[in-house]
């Protein structure tokens, strides 16, 4: 029991009084929240995102889902035209002409999203009602809800928060005790966590989102808040309104981090300390093993993160305290304390963590540091390249599976690689 | 509202970045949300380009609206001026700012900035990216022009350069092969003793669009791009342009003549070496002419294929599909409202209706009802054409990044053709290939999944994509070429020198068709058995054919009879 308690607690430190952090405005390089449809529908393979939008948020769209793999995939976008804005369409008709339109094609679908952008926003359509409206038709074959993705609301990885946080009025209540894992991760990664949770004797566990965005998780009073992803302050927050507690503990990126993260829902379950150690010590000294090779690639290495996906203070924790990389600046779109607490007390002291973004006055301190290093969206990570620098792009860290023992080491590669790949080349 | 899952366009201002992009000295303000800043990814990741596009975005939020909008547009403004001193200021927005009214251009143009400032207009509701394009480059041309312009009626003035010279118009970033089509028409240029006097707006500074007067001819090389300025330069300058697309052999031996005939010159020299009709190696500069006429390509008459692409290379295509290569062209379109009219009457020479649309699932539809063996189209058609099983060879933008490829790869001008030649024929099966499968057919090493040797396995790749576990696929393919997600053919090695088969046909034997729905009518067991006794690589047609032709005749049961009564009807 005792060192359990210990590991948990560990993580509960308070808030840091002094980090030094850096506001910056400026021209922010980011996606826009709608970009987070692009792994939300492969998750939820249920669902259906309709972006009321512009042909510029429809270019975004198939922009950052790259090459159109799905001929018809579960996402669109509504295209306002010049006779929406004139009024000569009623835009409330024209919605539901398309919903039903669009459902007609794909009968496998159960929940519709409306998505706003940020044109849908300017002109003030109101999606919660255009969603109710059509709910009244629709139901109980498929449910309508809406959130924004809008780049004047959101950030890249915040159309997540979002979009869970309109869920959340339709989880059903309940009273037991149960674990409720936040945060959209990849199949492959919920499973491996619910083998450990089964093991570790915790459950019973529903993940959020869930496979199907019909399979709706209940929450109340005894449930227990355990969050995968940084970047869900909104959800967690309204399922703290609806009686969840939330566990403080660091993100499951690396070995040690996600011992912490799973020692805080132990504890939570009064798990023997002996039957913790029996099943996390072989997958920790599996992931260990994974980790000592790119260890010895990234120790003392200089890492600069662009603000990008929010991951960003965890992947420094990560790469700084199990990597023994060295942190030269941490750029966050926004820093979401309450989420990133047990992170913040994770990191150096001296850590400079910065919030916003001004992309010249950052790329001018890049130059400056000259780290070996730098994490970037897809639009800097080129010129960054042919300046010499070394870059990993942070997109990547949101599609691909990184959390939990068996994924540490591929999390690590990805830093790894592209120091690899600088190596090898003689150009 | 109109539904759109893929477009084949961005907004108007992806079109002013290009345009931007491409030059030197130029900068460009978005007034523009901070999710719009996606599309330098366009350029640093497709094109691979190695420094950012000249682009400042204010990123405005929400909690600027109704405040300080406008005081972000001149701080990016001022900003953008001091960081990188263009010589010239491009000023535009993106569709949610065009909502809220802040006029950045006339606020840029109140600050006082000492170089020329370009207020752009690009409604965002109503345009798409090549009219963005086509009308930015209009505005910073008749900007940094209005000082040169004559009063109306004034002569040209005679030539003074001993040599005459030409401007080539349109090549942008994120274009078809521009980069490369520059070269060969230079050189092309060079054999008739043309100089260039200036490339607009690749590669060009503003001083280089102040010195298009002093050409005697441009060459209008992208119309979607360049037809407005070029017809505003000759309305207002006088400057002739071009008017024929040098794609193809015969387009190019046209161009040729054309622009001998602006510049004055002879090219009789130049065409002297082309010998259209003649059947050898030296018949011409490109090797098109021969390698379409040996033997080999015999298999590729009356090849079904269908186009679809913007209207300059989809026209040219089709030209070039029916008179130089010998297919048959079976559907025609455009996603390029503006020059609808062009492909409209190229499609009545091939003696169909163009399809004019910018909508996929419509191209989709119409492909699949067309049933091509070959898809000469945009990255939206290689995925079309993948998820149907049919060849498909990339000839315009919308692109991807396997087409920007780092040879040298220009699809103008008579090397271009050789490239062309080339790339349409990569995806079809090899004549040879073709003549030994026949040949070898009732081994039972071969069935219907083998492909040709050259290809990766298609039905794999069809698998692969549909099956696709997670979106790190999706990603992984923005920067990678689909193809290398494919895994090598499974075939040993000593049976893919001799098994092959066009990929597109043994797949549509066996890929539904996903939009047909009318009832089919049935194989009795005897039409089926004989069925199968037609080389696989023509079943499929056979197939379609049969049942096409026992639905019009009304005929509900398809024996053995009917199966022949079709081959007599369809007949080649
Ligand atoms: S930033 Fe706004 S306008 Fe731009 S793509 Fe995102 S939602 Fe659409």
């Amino acid at each position: 029991m005792s060192d359990l308690s210990a590991v948990a607690r560990s993580v509960e430190v308070p808030l840091r009084k002094a980090l030094p952090v850096l506001k910056e405005r400026g021209q922010r390089e980011v996606f826009c929240g709608l970009t987070g449809i692009v792994w939300l529908h492969r998750k939820m393979q249920d669902a259906f995102f309709l972006v009321v939008g512009s042909r510029t948020c429809a270019h975004l769209m198939q922009s950052a889902a790259g090459v159109m793999i799905f001929a018809e995939p579960r996402f669109g976008t509504a295209i306002l035209t010049d006779r929406d804005l004139a009024g000569l369409a009623d835009a409330g008709d024209e919605l539901d002409r398309i919903c039903v339109t669009l459902l007609e094609r794909r009968p496998d679908i159960t929940t519709l999203f409306l998505v706003g952008s940020c044109p849908s926003e300017v002109i003030k359509l109101d999606l919660d009602k255009a969603a109710e409206r059509l709910n009244t038709r629709l139901l109980p074959k498929v449910r309508v809800l809406s959130y924004s993705g809008s780049g004047i609301e959101s950030t890249f990885t915040q159309g997540e928060d979002n979009a869970l946080k309109a869920m959340i009025p339709l989880l059903p209540h309940s009273e037991e005790k149960q674990l409720l894992v936040v945060g959209c991760v990849a199949d492959i990664v919920e499973d491996q966590f619910r083998r450990c949770f089964d093991q570790l004797g915790i459950g019973p566990v529903s993940f959020f989102p869930a496979r199907r965005a019909a399979d709706l998780p209940s929450v109340g009073p005894n449930t227990v808040l355990l969050l995968a992803q940084p970047f869900n302050g909104e959800t967690v927050r309204a399922l703290i309104a609806r009686g969840a507690t939330a566990l403080s503990a660091p993100y499951p990126l690396g070995a040690d981090a996600t011992t912490a993260w799973l020692a805080a829902a132990a504890a939570q379950w009064n798990v023997d300390a002996a039957l913790f150690d029996t099943v996390t010590r072989p997958l920790v000294e599996r992931a260990n093993k994974g980790l000592a090779k790119y260890r010895t690639q990234l120790v003392g290495k200089k890492l600069f993160l662009m603000p990008d996906s929010q991951l960003e203070i965890p992947l420094a924790r990560f790469l700084h305290n199990e990597m023994g990389m060295e942190l030269i600046e941490v750029g966050t779109p926004y820093l979401d304390r309450q989420m990133v607490a047990a992170e913040l007390a994770l990191l150096p002291e001296s850590t400079l963590i910065s919030e916003g973004q001004h992309v010249e006055k950052q790329l001018d301190r890049v130059r400056a540091a000259k780290p070996d290093i730098t994490v970037c969206g897809l639009g800097l990570a080129n010129p960054l390249e042919a300046e010499g620098f070394t870059t990993k792009w942070s997109i990547e860290l949101v599609f691909t599976p990184i959390q939990g023992y068996d994924q540490a080491a591929d999390l690590a590669e990805i830093f790894a690689r592209p120091l690899d790949r600088r190596a090898r080349l003689k150009l | 509202m109109q539904l759109t899952l893929w477009t084949y366009e961005g907004p108007p201002h992806v079109g002013a970045m290009r345009i931007a992009a491409a030059m030197r000295g130029v900068h460009l303000v978005l007034h523009a949300p901070q999710g719009d800043t996606y599309a330098d990814l366009l350029f640093t990741m497709i094109e691979r380009n190695d420094r950012r596009p000249p682009v400042t975005y204010t990123t405005f939020q929400a909690r600027d609206l109704g405040g300080d909008t406008a005081n972000l547009v001149k701080a990016a403004i001022s900003d953008a001026y001091e960081r990188f001193s263009p010589q010239a200021l491009l000023v535009g927005e993106s569709c949610t700012a065009e909502l809220i009214q802040d006029q950045p251009g006339a606020l840029a143009r109140g600050m006082g900035i000492p170089v020329p400032v370009v207020p752009l207009e690009l409604p965002s509701y109503s345009k798409k990216e090549n009219w963005g394009a086509a009308e930015t480059l209009y505005q910073l041309t008749r900007a940094l022009l209005a000082d040169r312009i004559p009063a109306p009626g004034t002569p040209r003035p005679a030539r003074r350069a001993e040599r005459p010279s030409a401007n080539i118009l349109g090549p942008t970033k994120l274009g078809f092969r521009c980069r490369d089509d520059v070269v060969e028409i230079t050189r092309l240029l060079g054999q008739l003793g043309i100089d260039v006097n200036a490339v607009i707006p690749l590669g060009a500074s503003p001083e280089d669009i102040k010195r298009i007067p002093d050409a005697d001819f441009n060459i209008d090389l992208y119309p979607e791009i360049s037809r407005v300025t070029s017809s505003w330069l000759q309305r207002t300058f006088g400057i002739p342009h071009t008017t024929v697309i040098p794609m193809g052999v015969r387009a190019t031996r046209e161009f040729v003549a054309e622009v001998a005939k602006l510049a004055g010159v002879d090219a009789s020299a130049v065409l002297a070496r082309e010998h259209p009709g003649e059947a050898s190696l030296d018949s011409s500069q490109s090797r098109l002419p021969w390698y379409s006429r040996s033997v080999d390509s015999t298999y590729l008459t009356g090849k079904r294929v269908f186009i679809f692409a913007d209207a300059t290379h989809a026209v040219a295509a089709a030209r070039i599909a029916r008179d130089e290569m010998g297919f048959t062209v079976v559907g025609l379109g455009t996603y390029s409202r503006e020059f609808a009219r062009d492909v409209r009457e190229a499609a009545a020479s091939h003696g169909l209706t163009a399809l004019i649309t910018d909508d996929y699932l419509e191209v989709e539809k119409a492909i699949a009802e067309a049933a091509p063996e070959l898809v000469l189209g945009t990255q939206m058609e290689r995925h079309i054409s993948k998820r149907l099983g049919i060849a498909c060879a990339v000839i315009s933008t919308p692109i991807h990044v396997q087409d920007a490829p780092a040879r040298y790869s220009p699809v103008y001008g008579f090397e271009g053709a050789n490239v062309i030649f080339d790339t349409w024929v990569h995806p079809l099966v090899m004549g040879l290939e073709e003549h030994l499968l026949q040949m070898f057919r009732e081994d039972f090493e071969f069935h219907d999944n083998a492909v040709a040797s050259h290809l990766p396995n298609m039905a794999k790749v069809a698998n692969v994509a549909a099956a696709a576990p997670s979106a790190a696929a999706s990603v992984e393919a923005m920067v990678a070429p689909a193809e290398n997600a494919v895994v090598a053919a499974a075939l040993p090695p000593a049976q893919a020198i001799t098994a092959a088969v066009s990929a597109n046909e043994s797949i549509t034997t066996t890929a539904p068709a996903p939009t047909n729905t009318v009832s089919t009518p049935v194989w009795t067991p005897d039409g089926e058995r004989e069925l199968q006794k037609i080389p696989f690589f023509v079943r499929g047609k056979a197939r379609r054919n049969t049942e096409r032709f026992a639905k019009e005749q009304g005929v509900a049961a398809i024996t053995v009879e009917t199966l022949y009564d079709a081959k007599a009807h369809f007949g080649r």
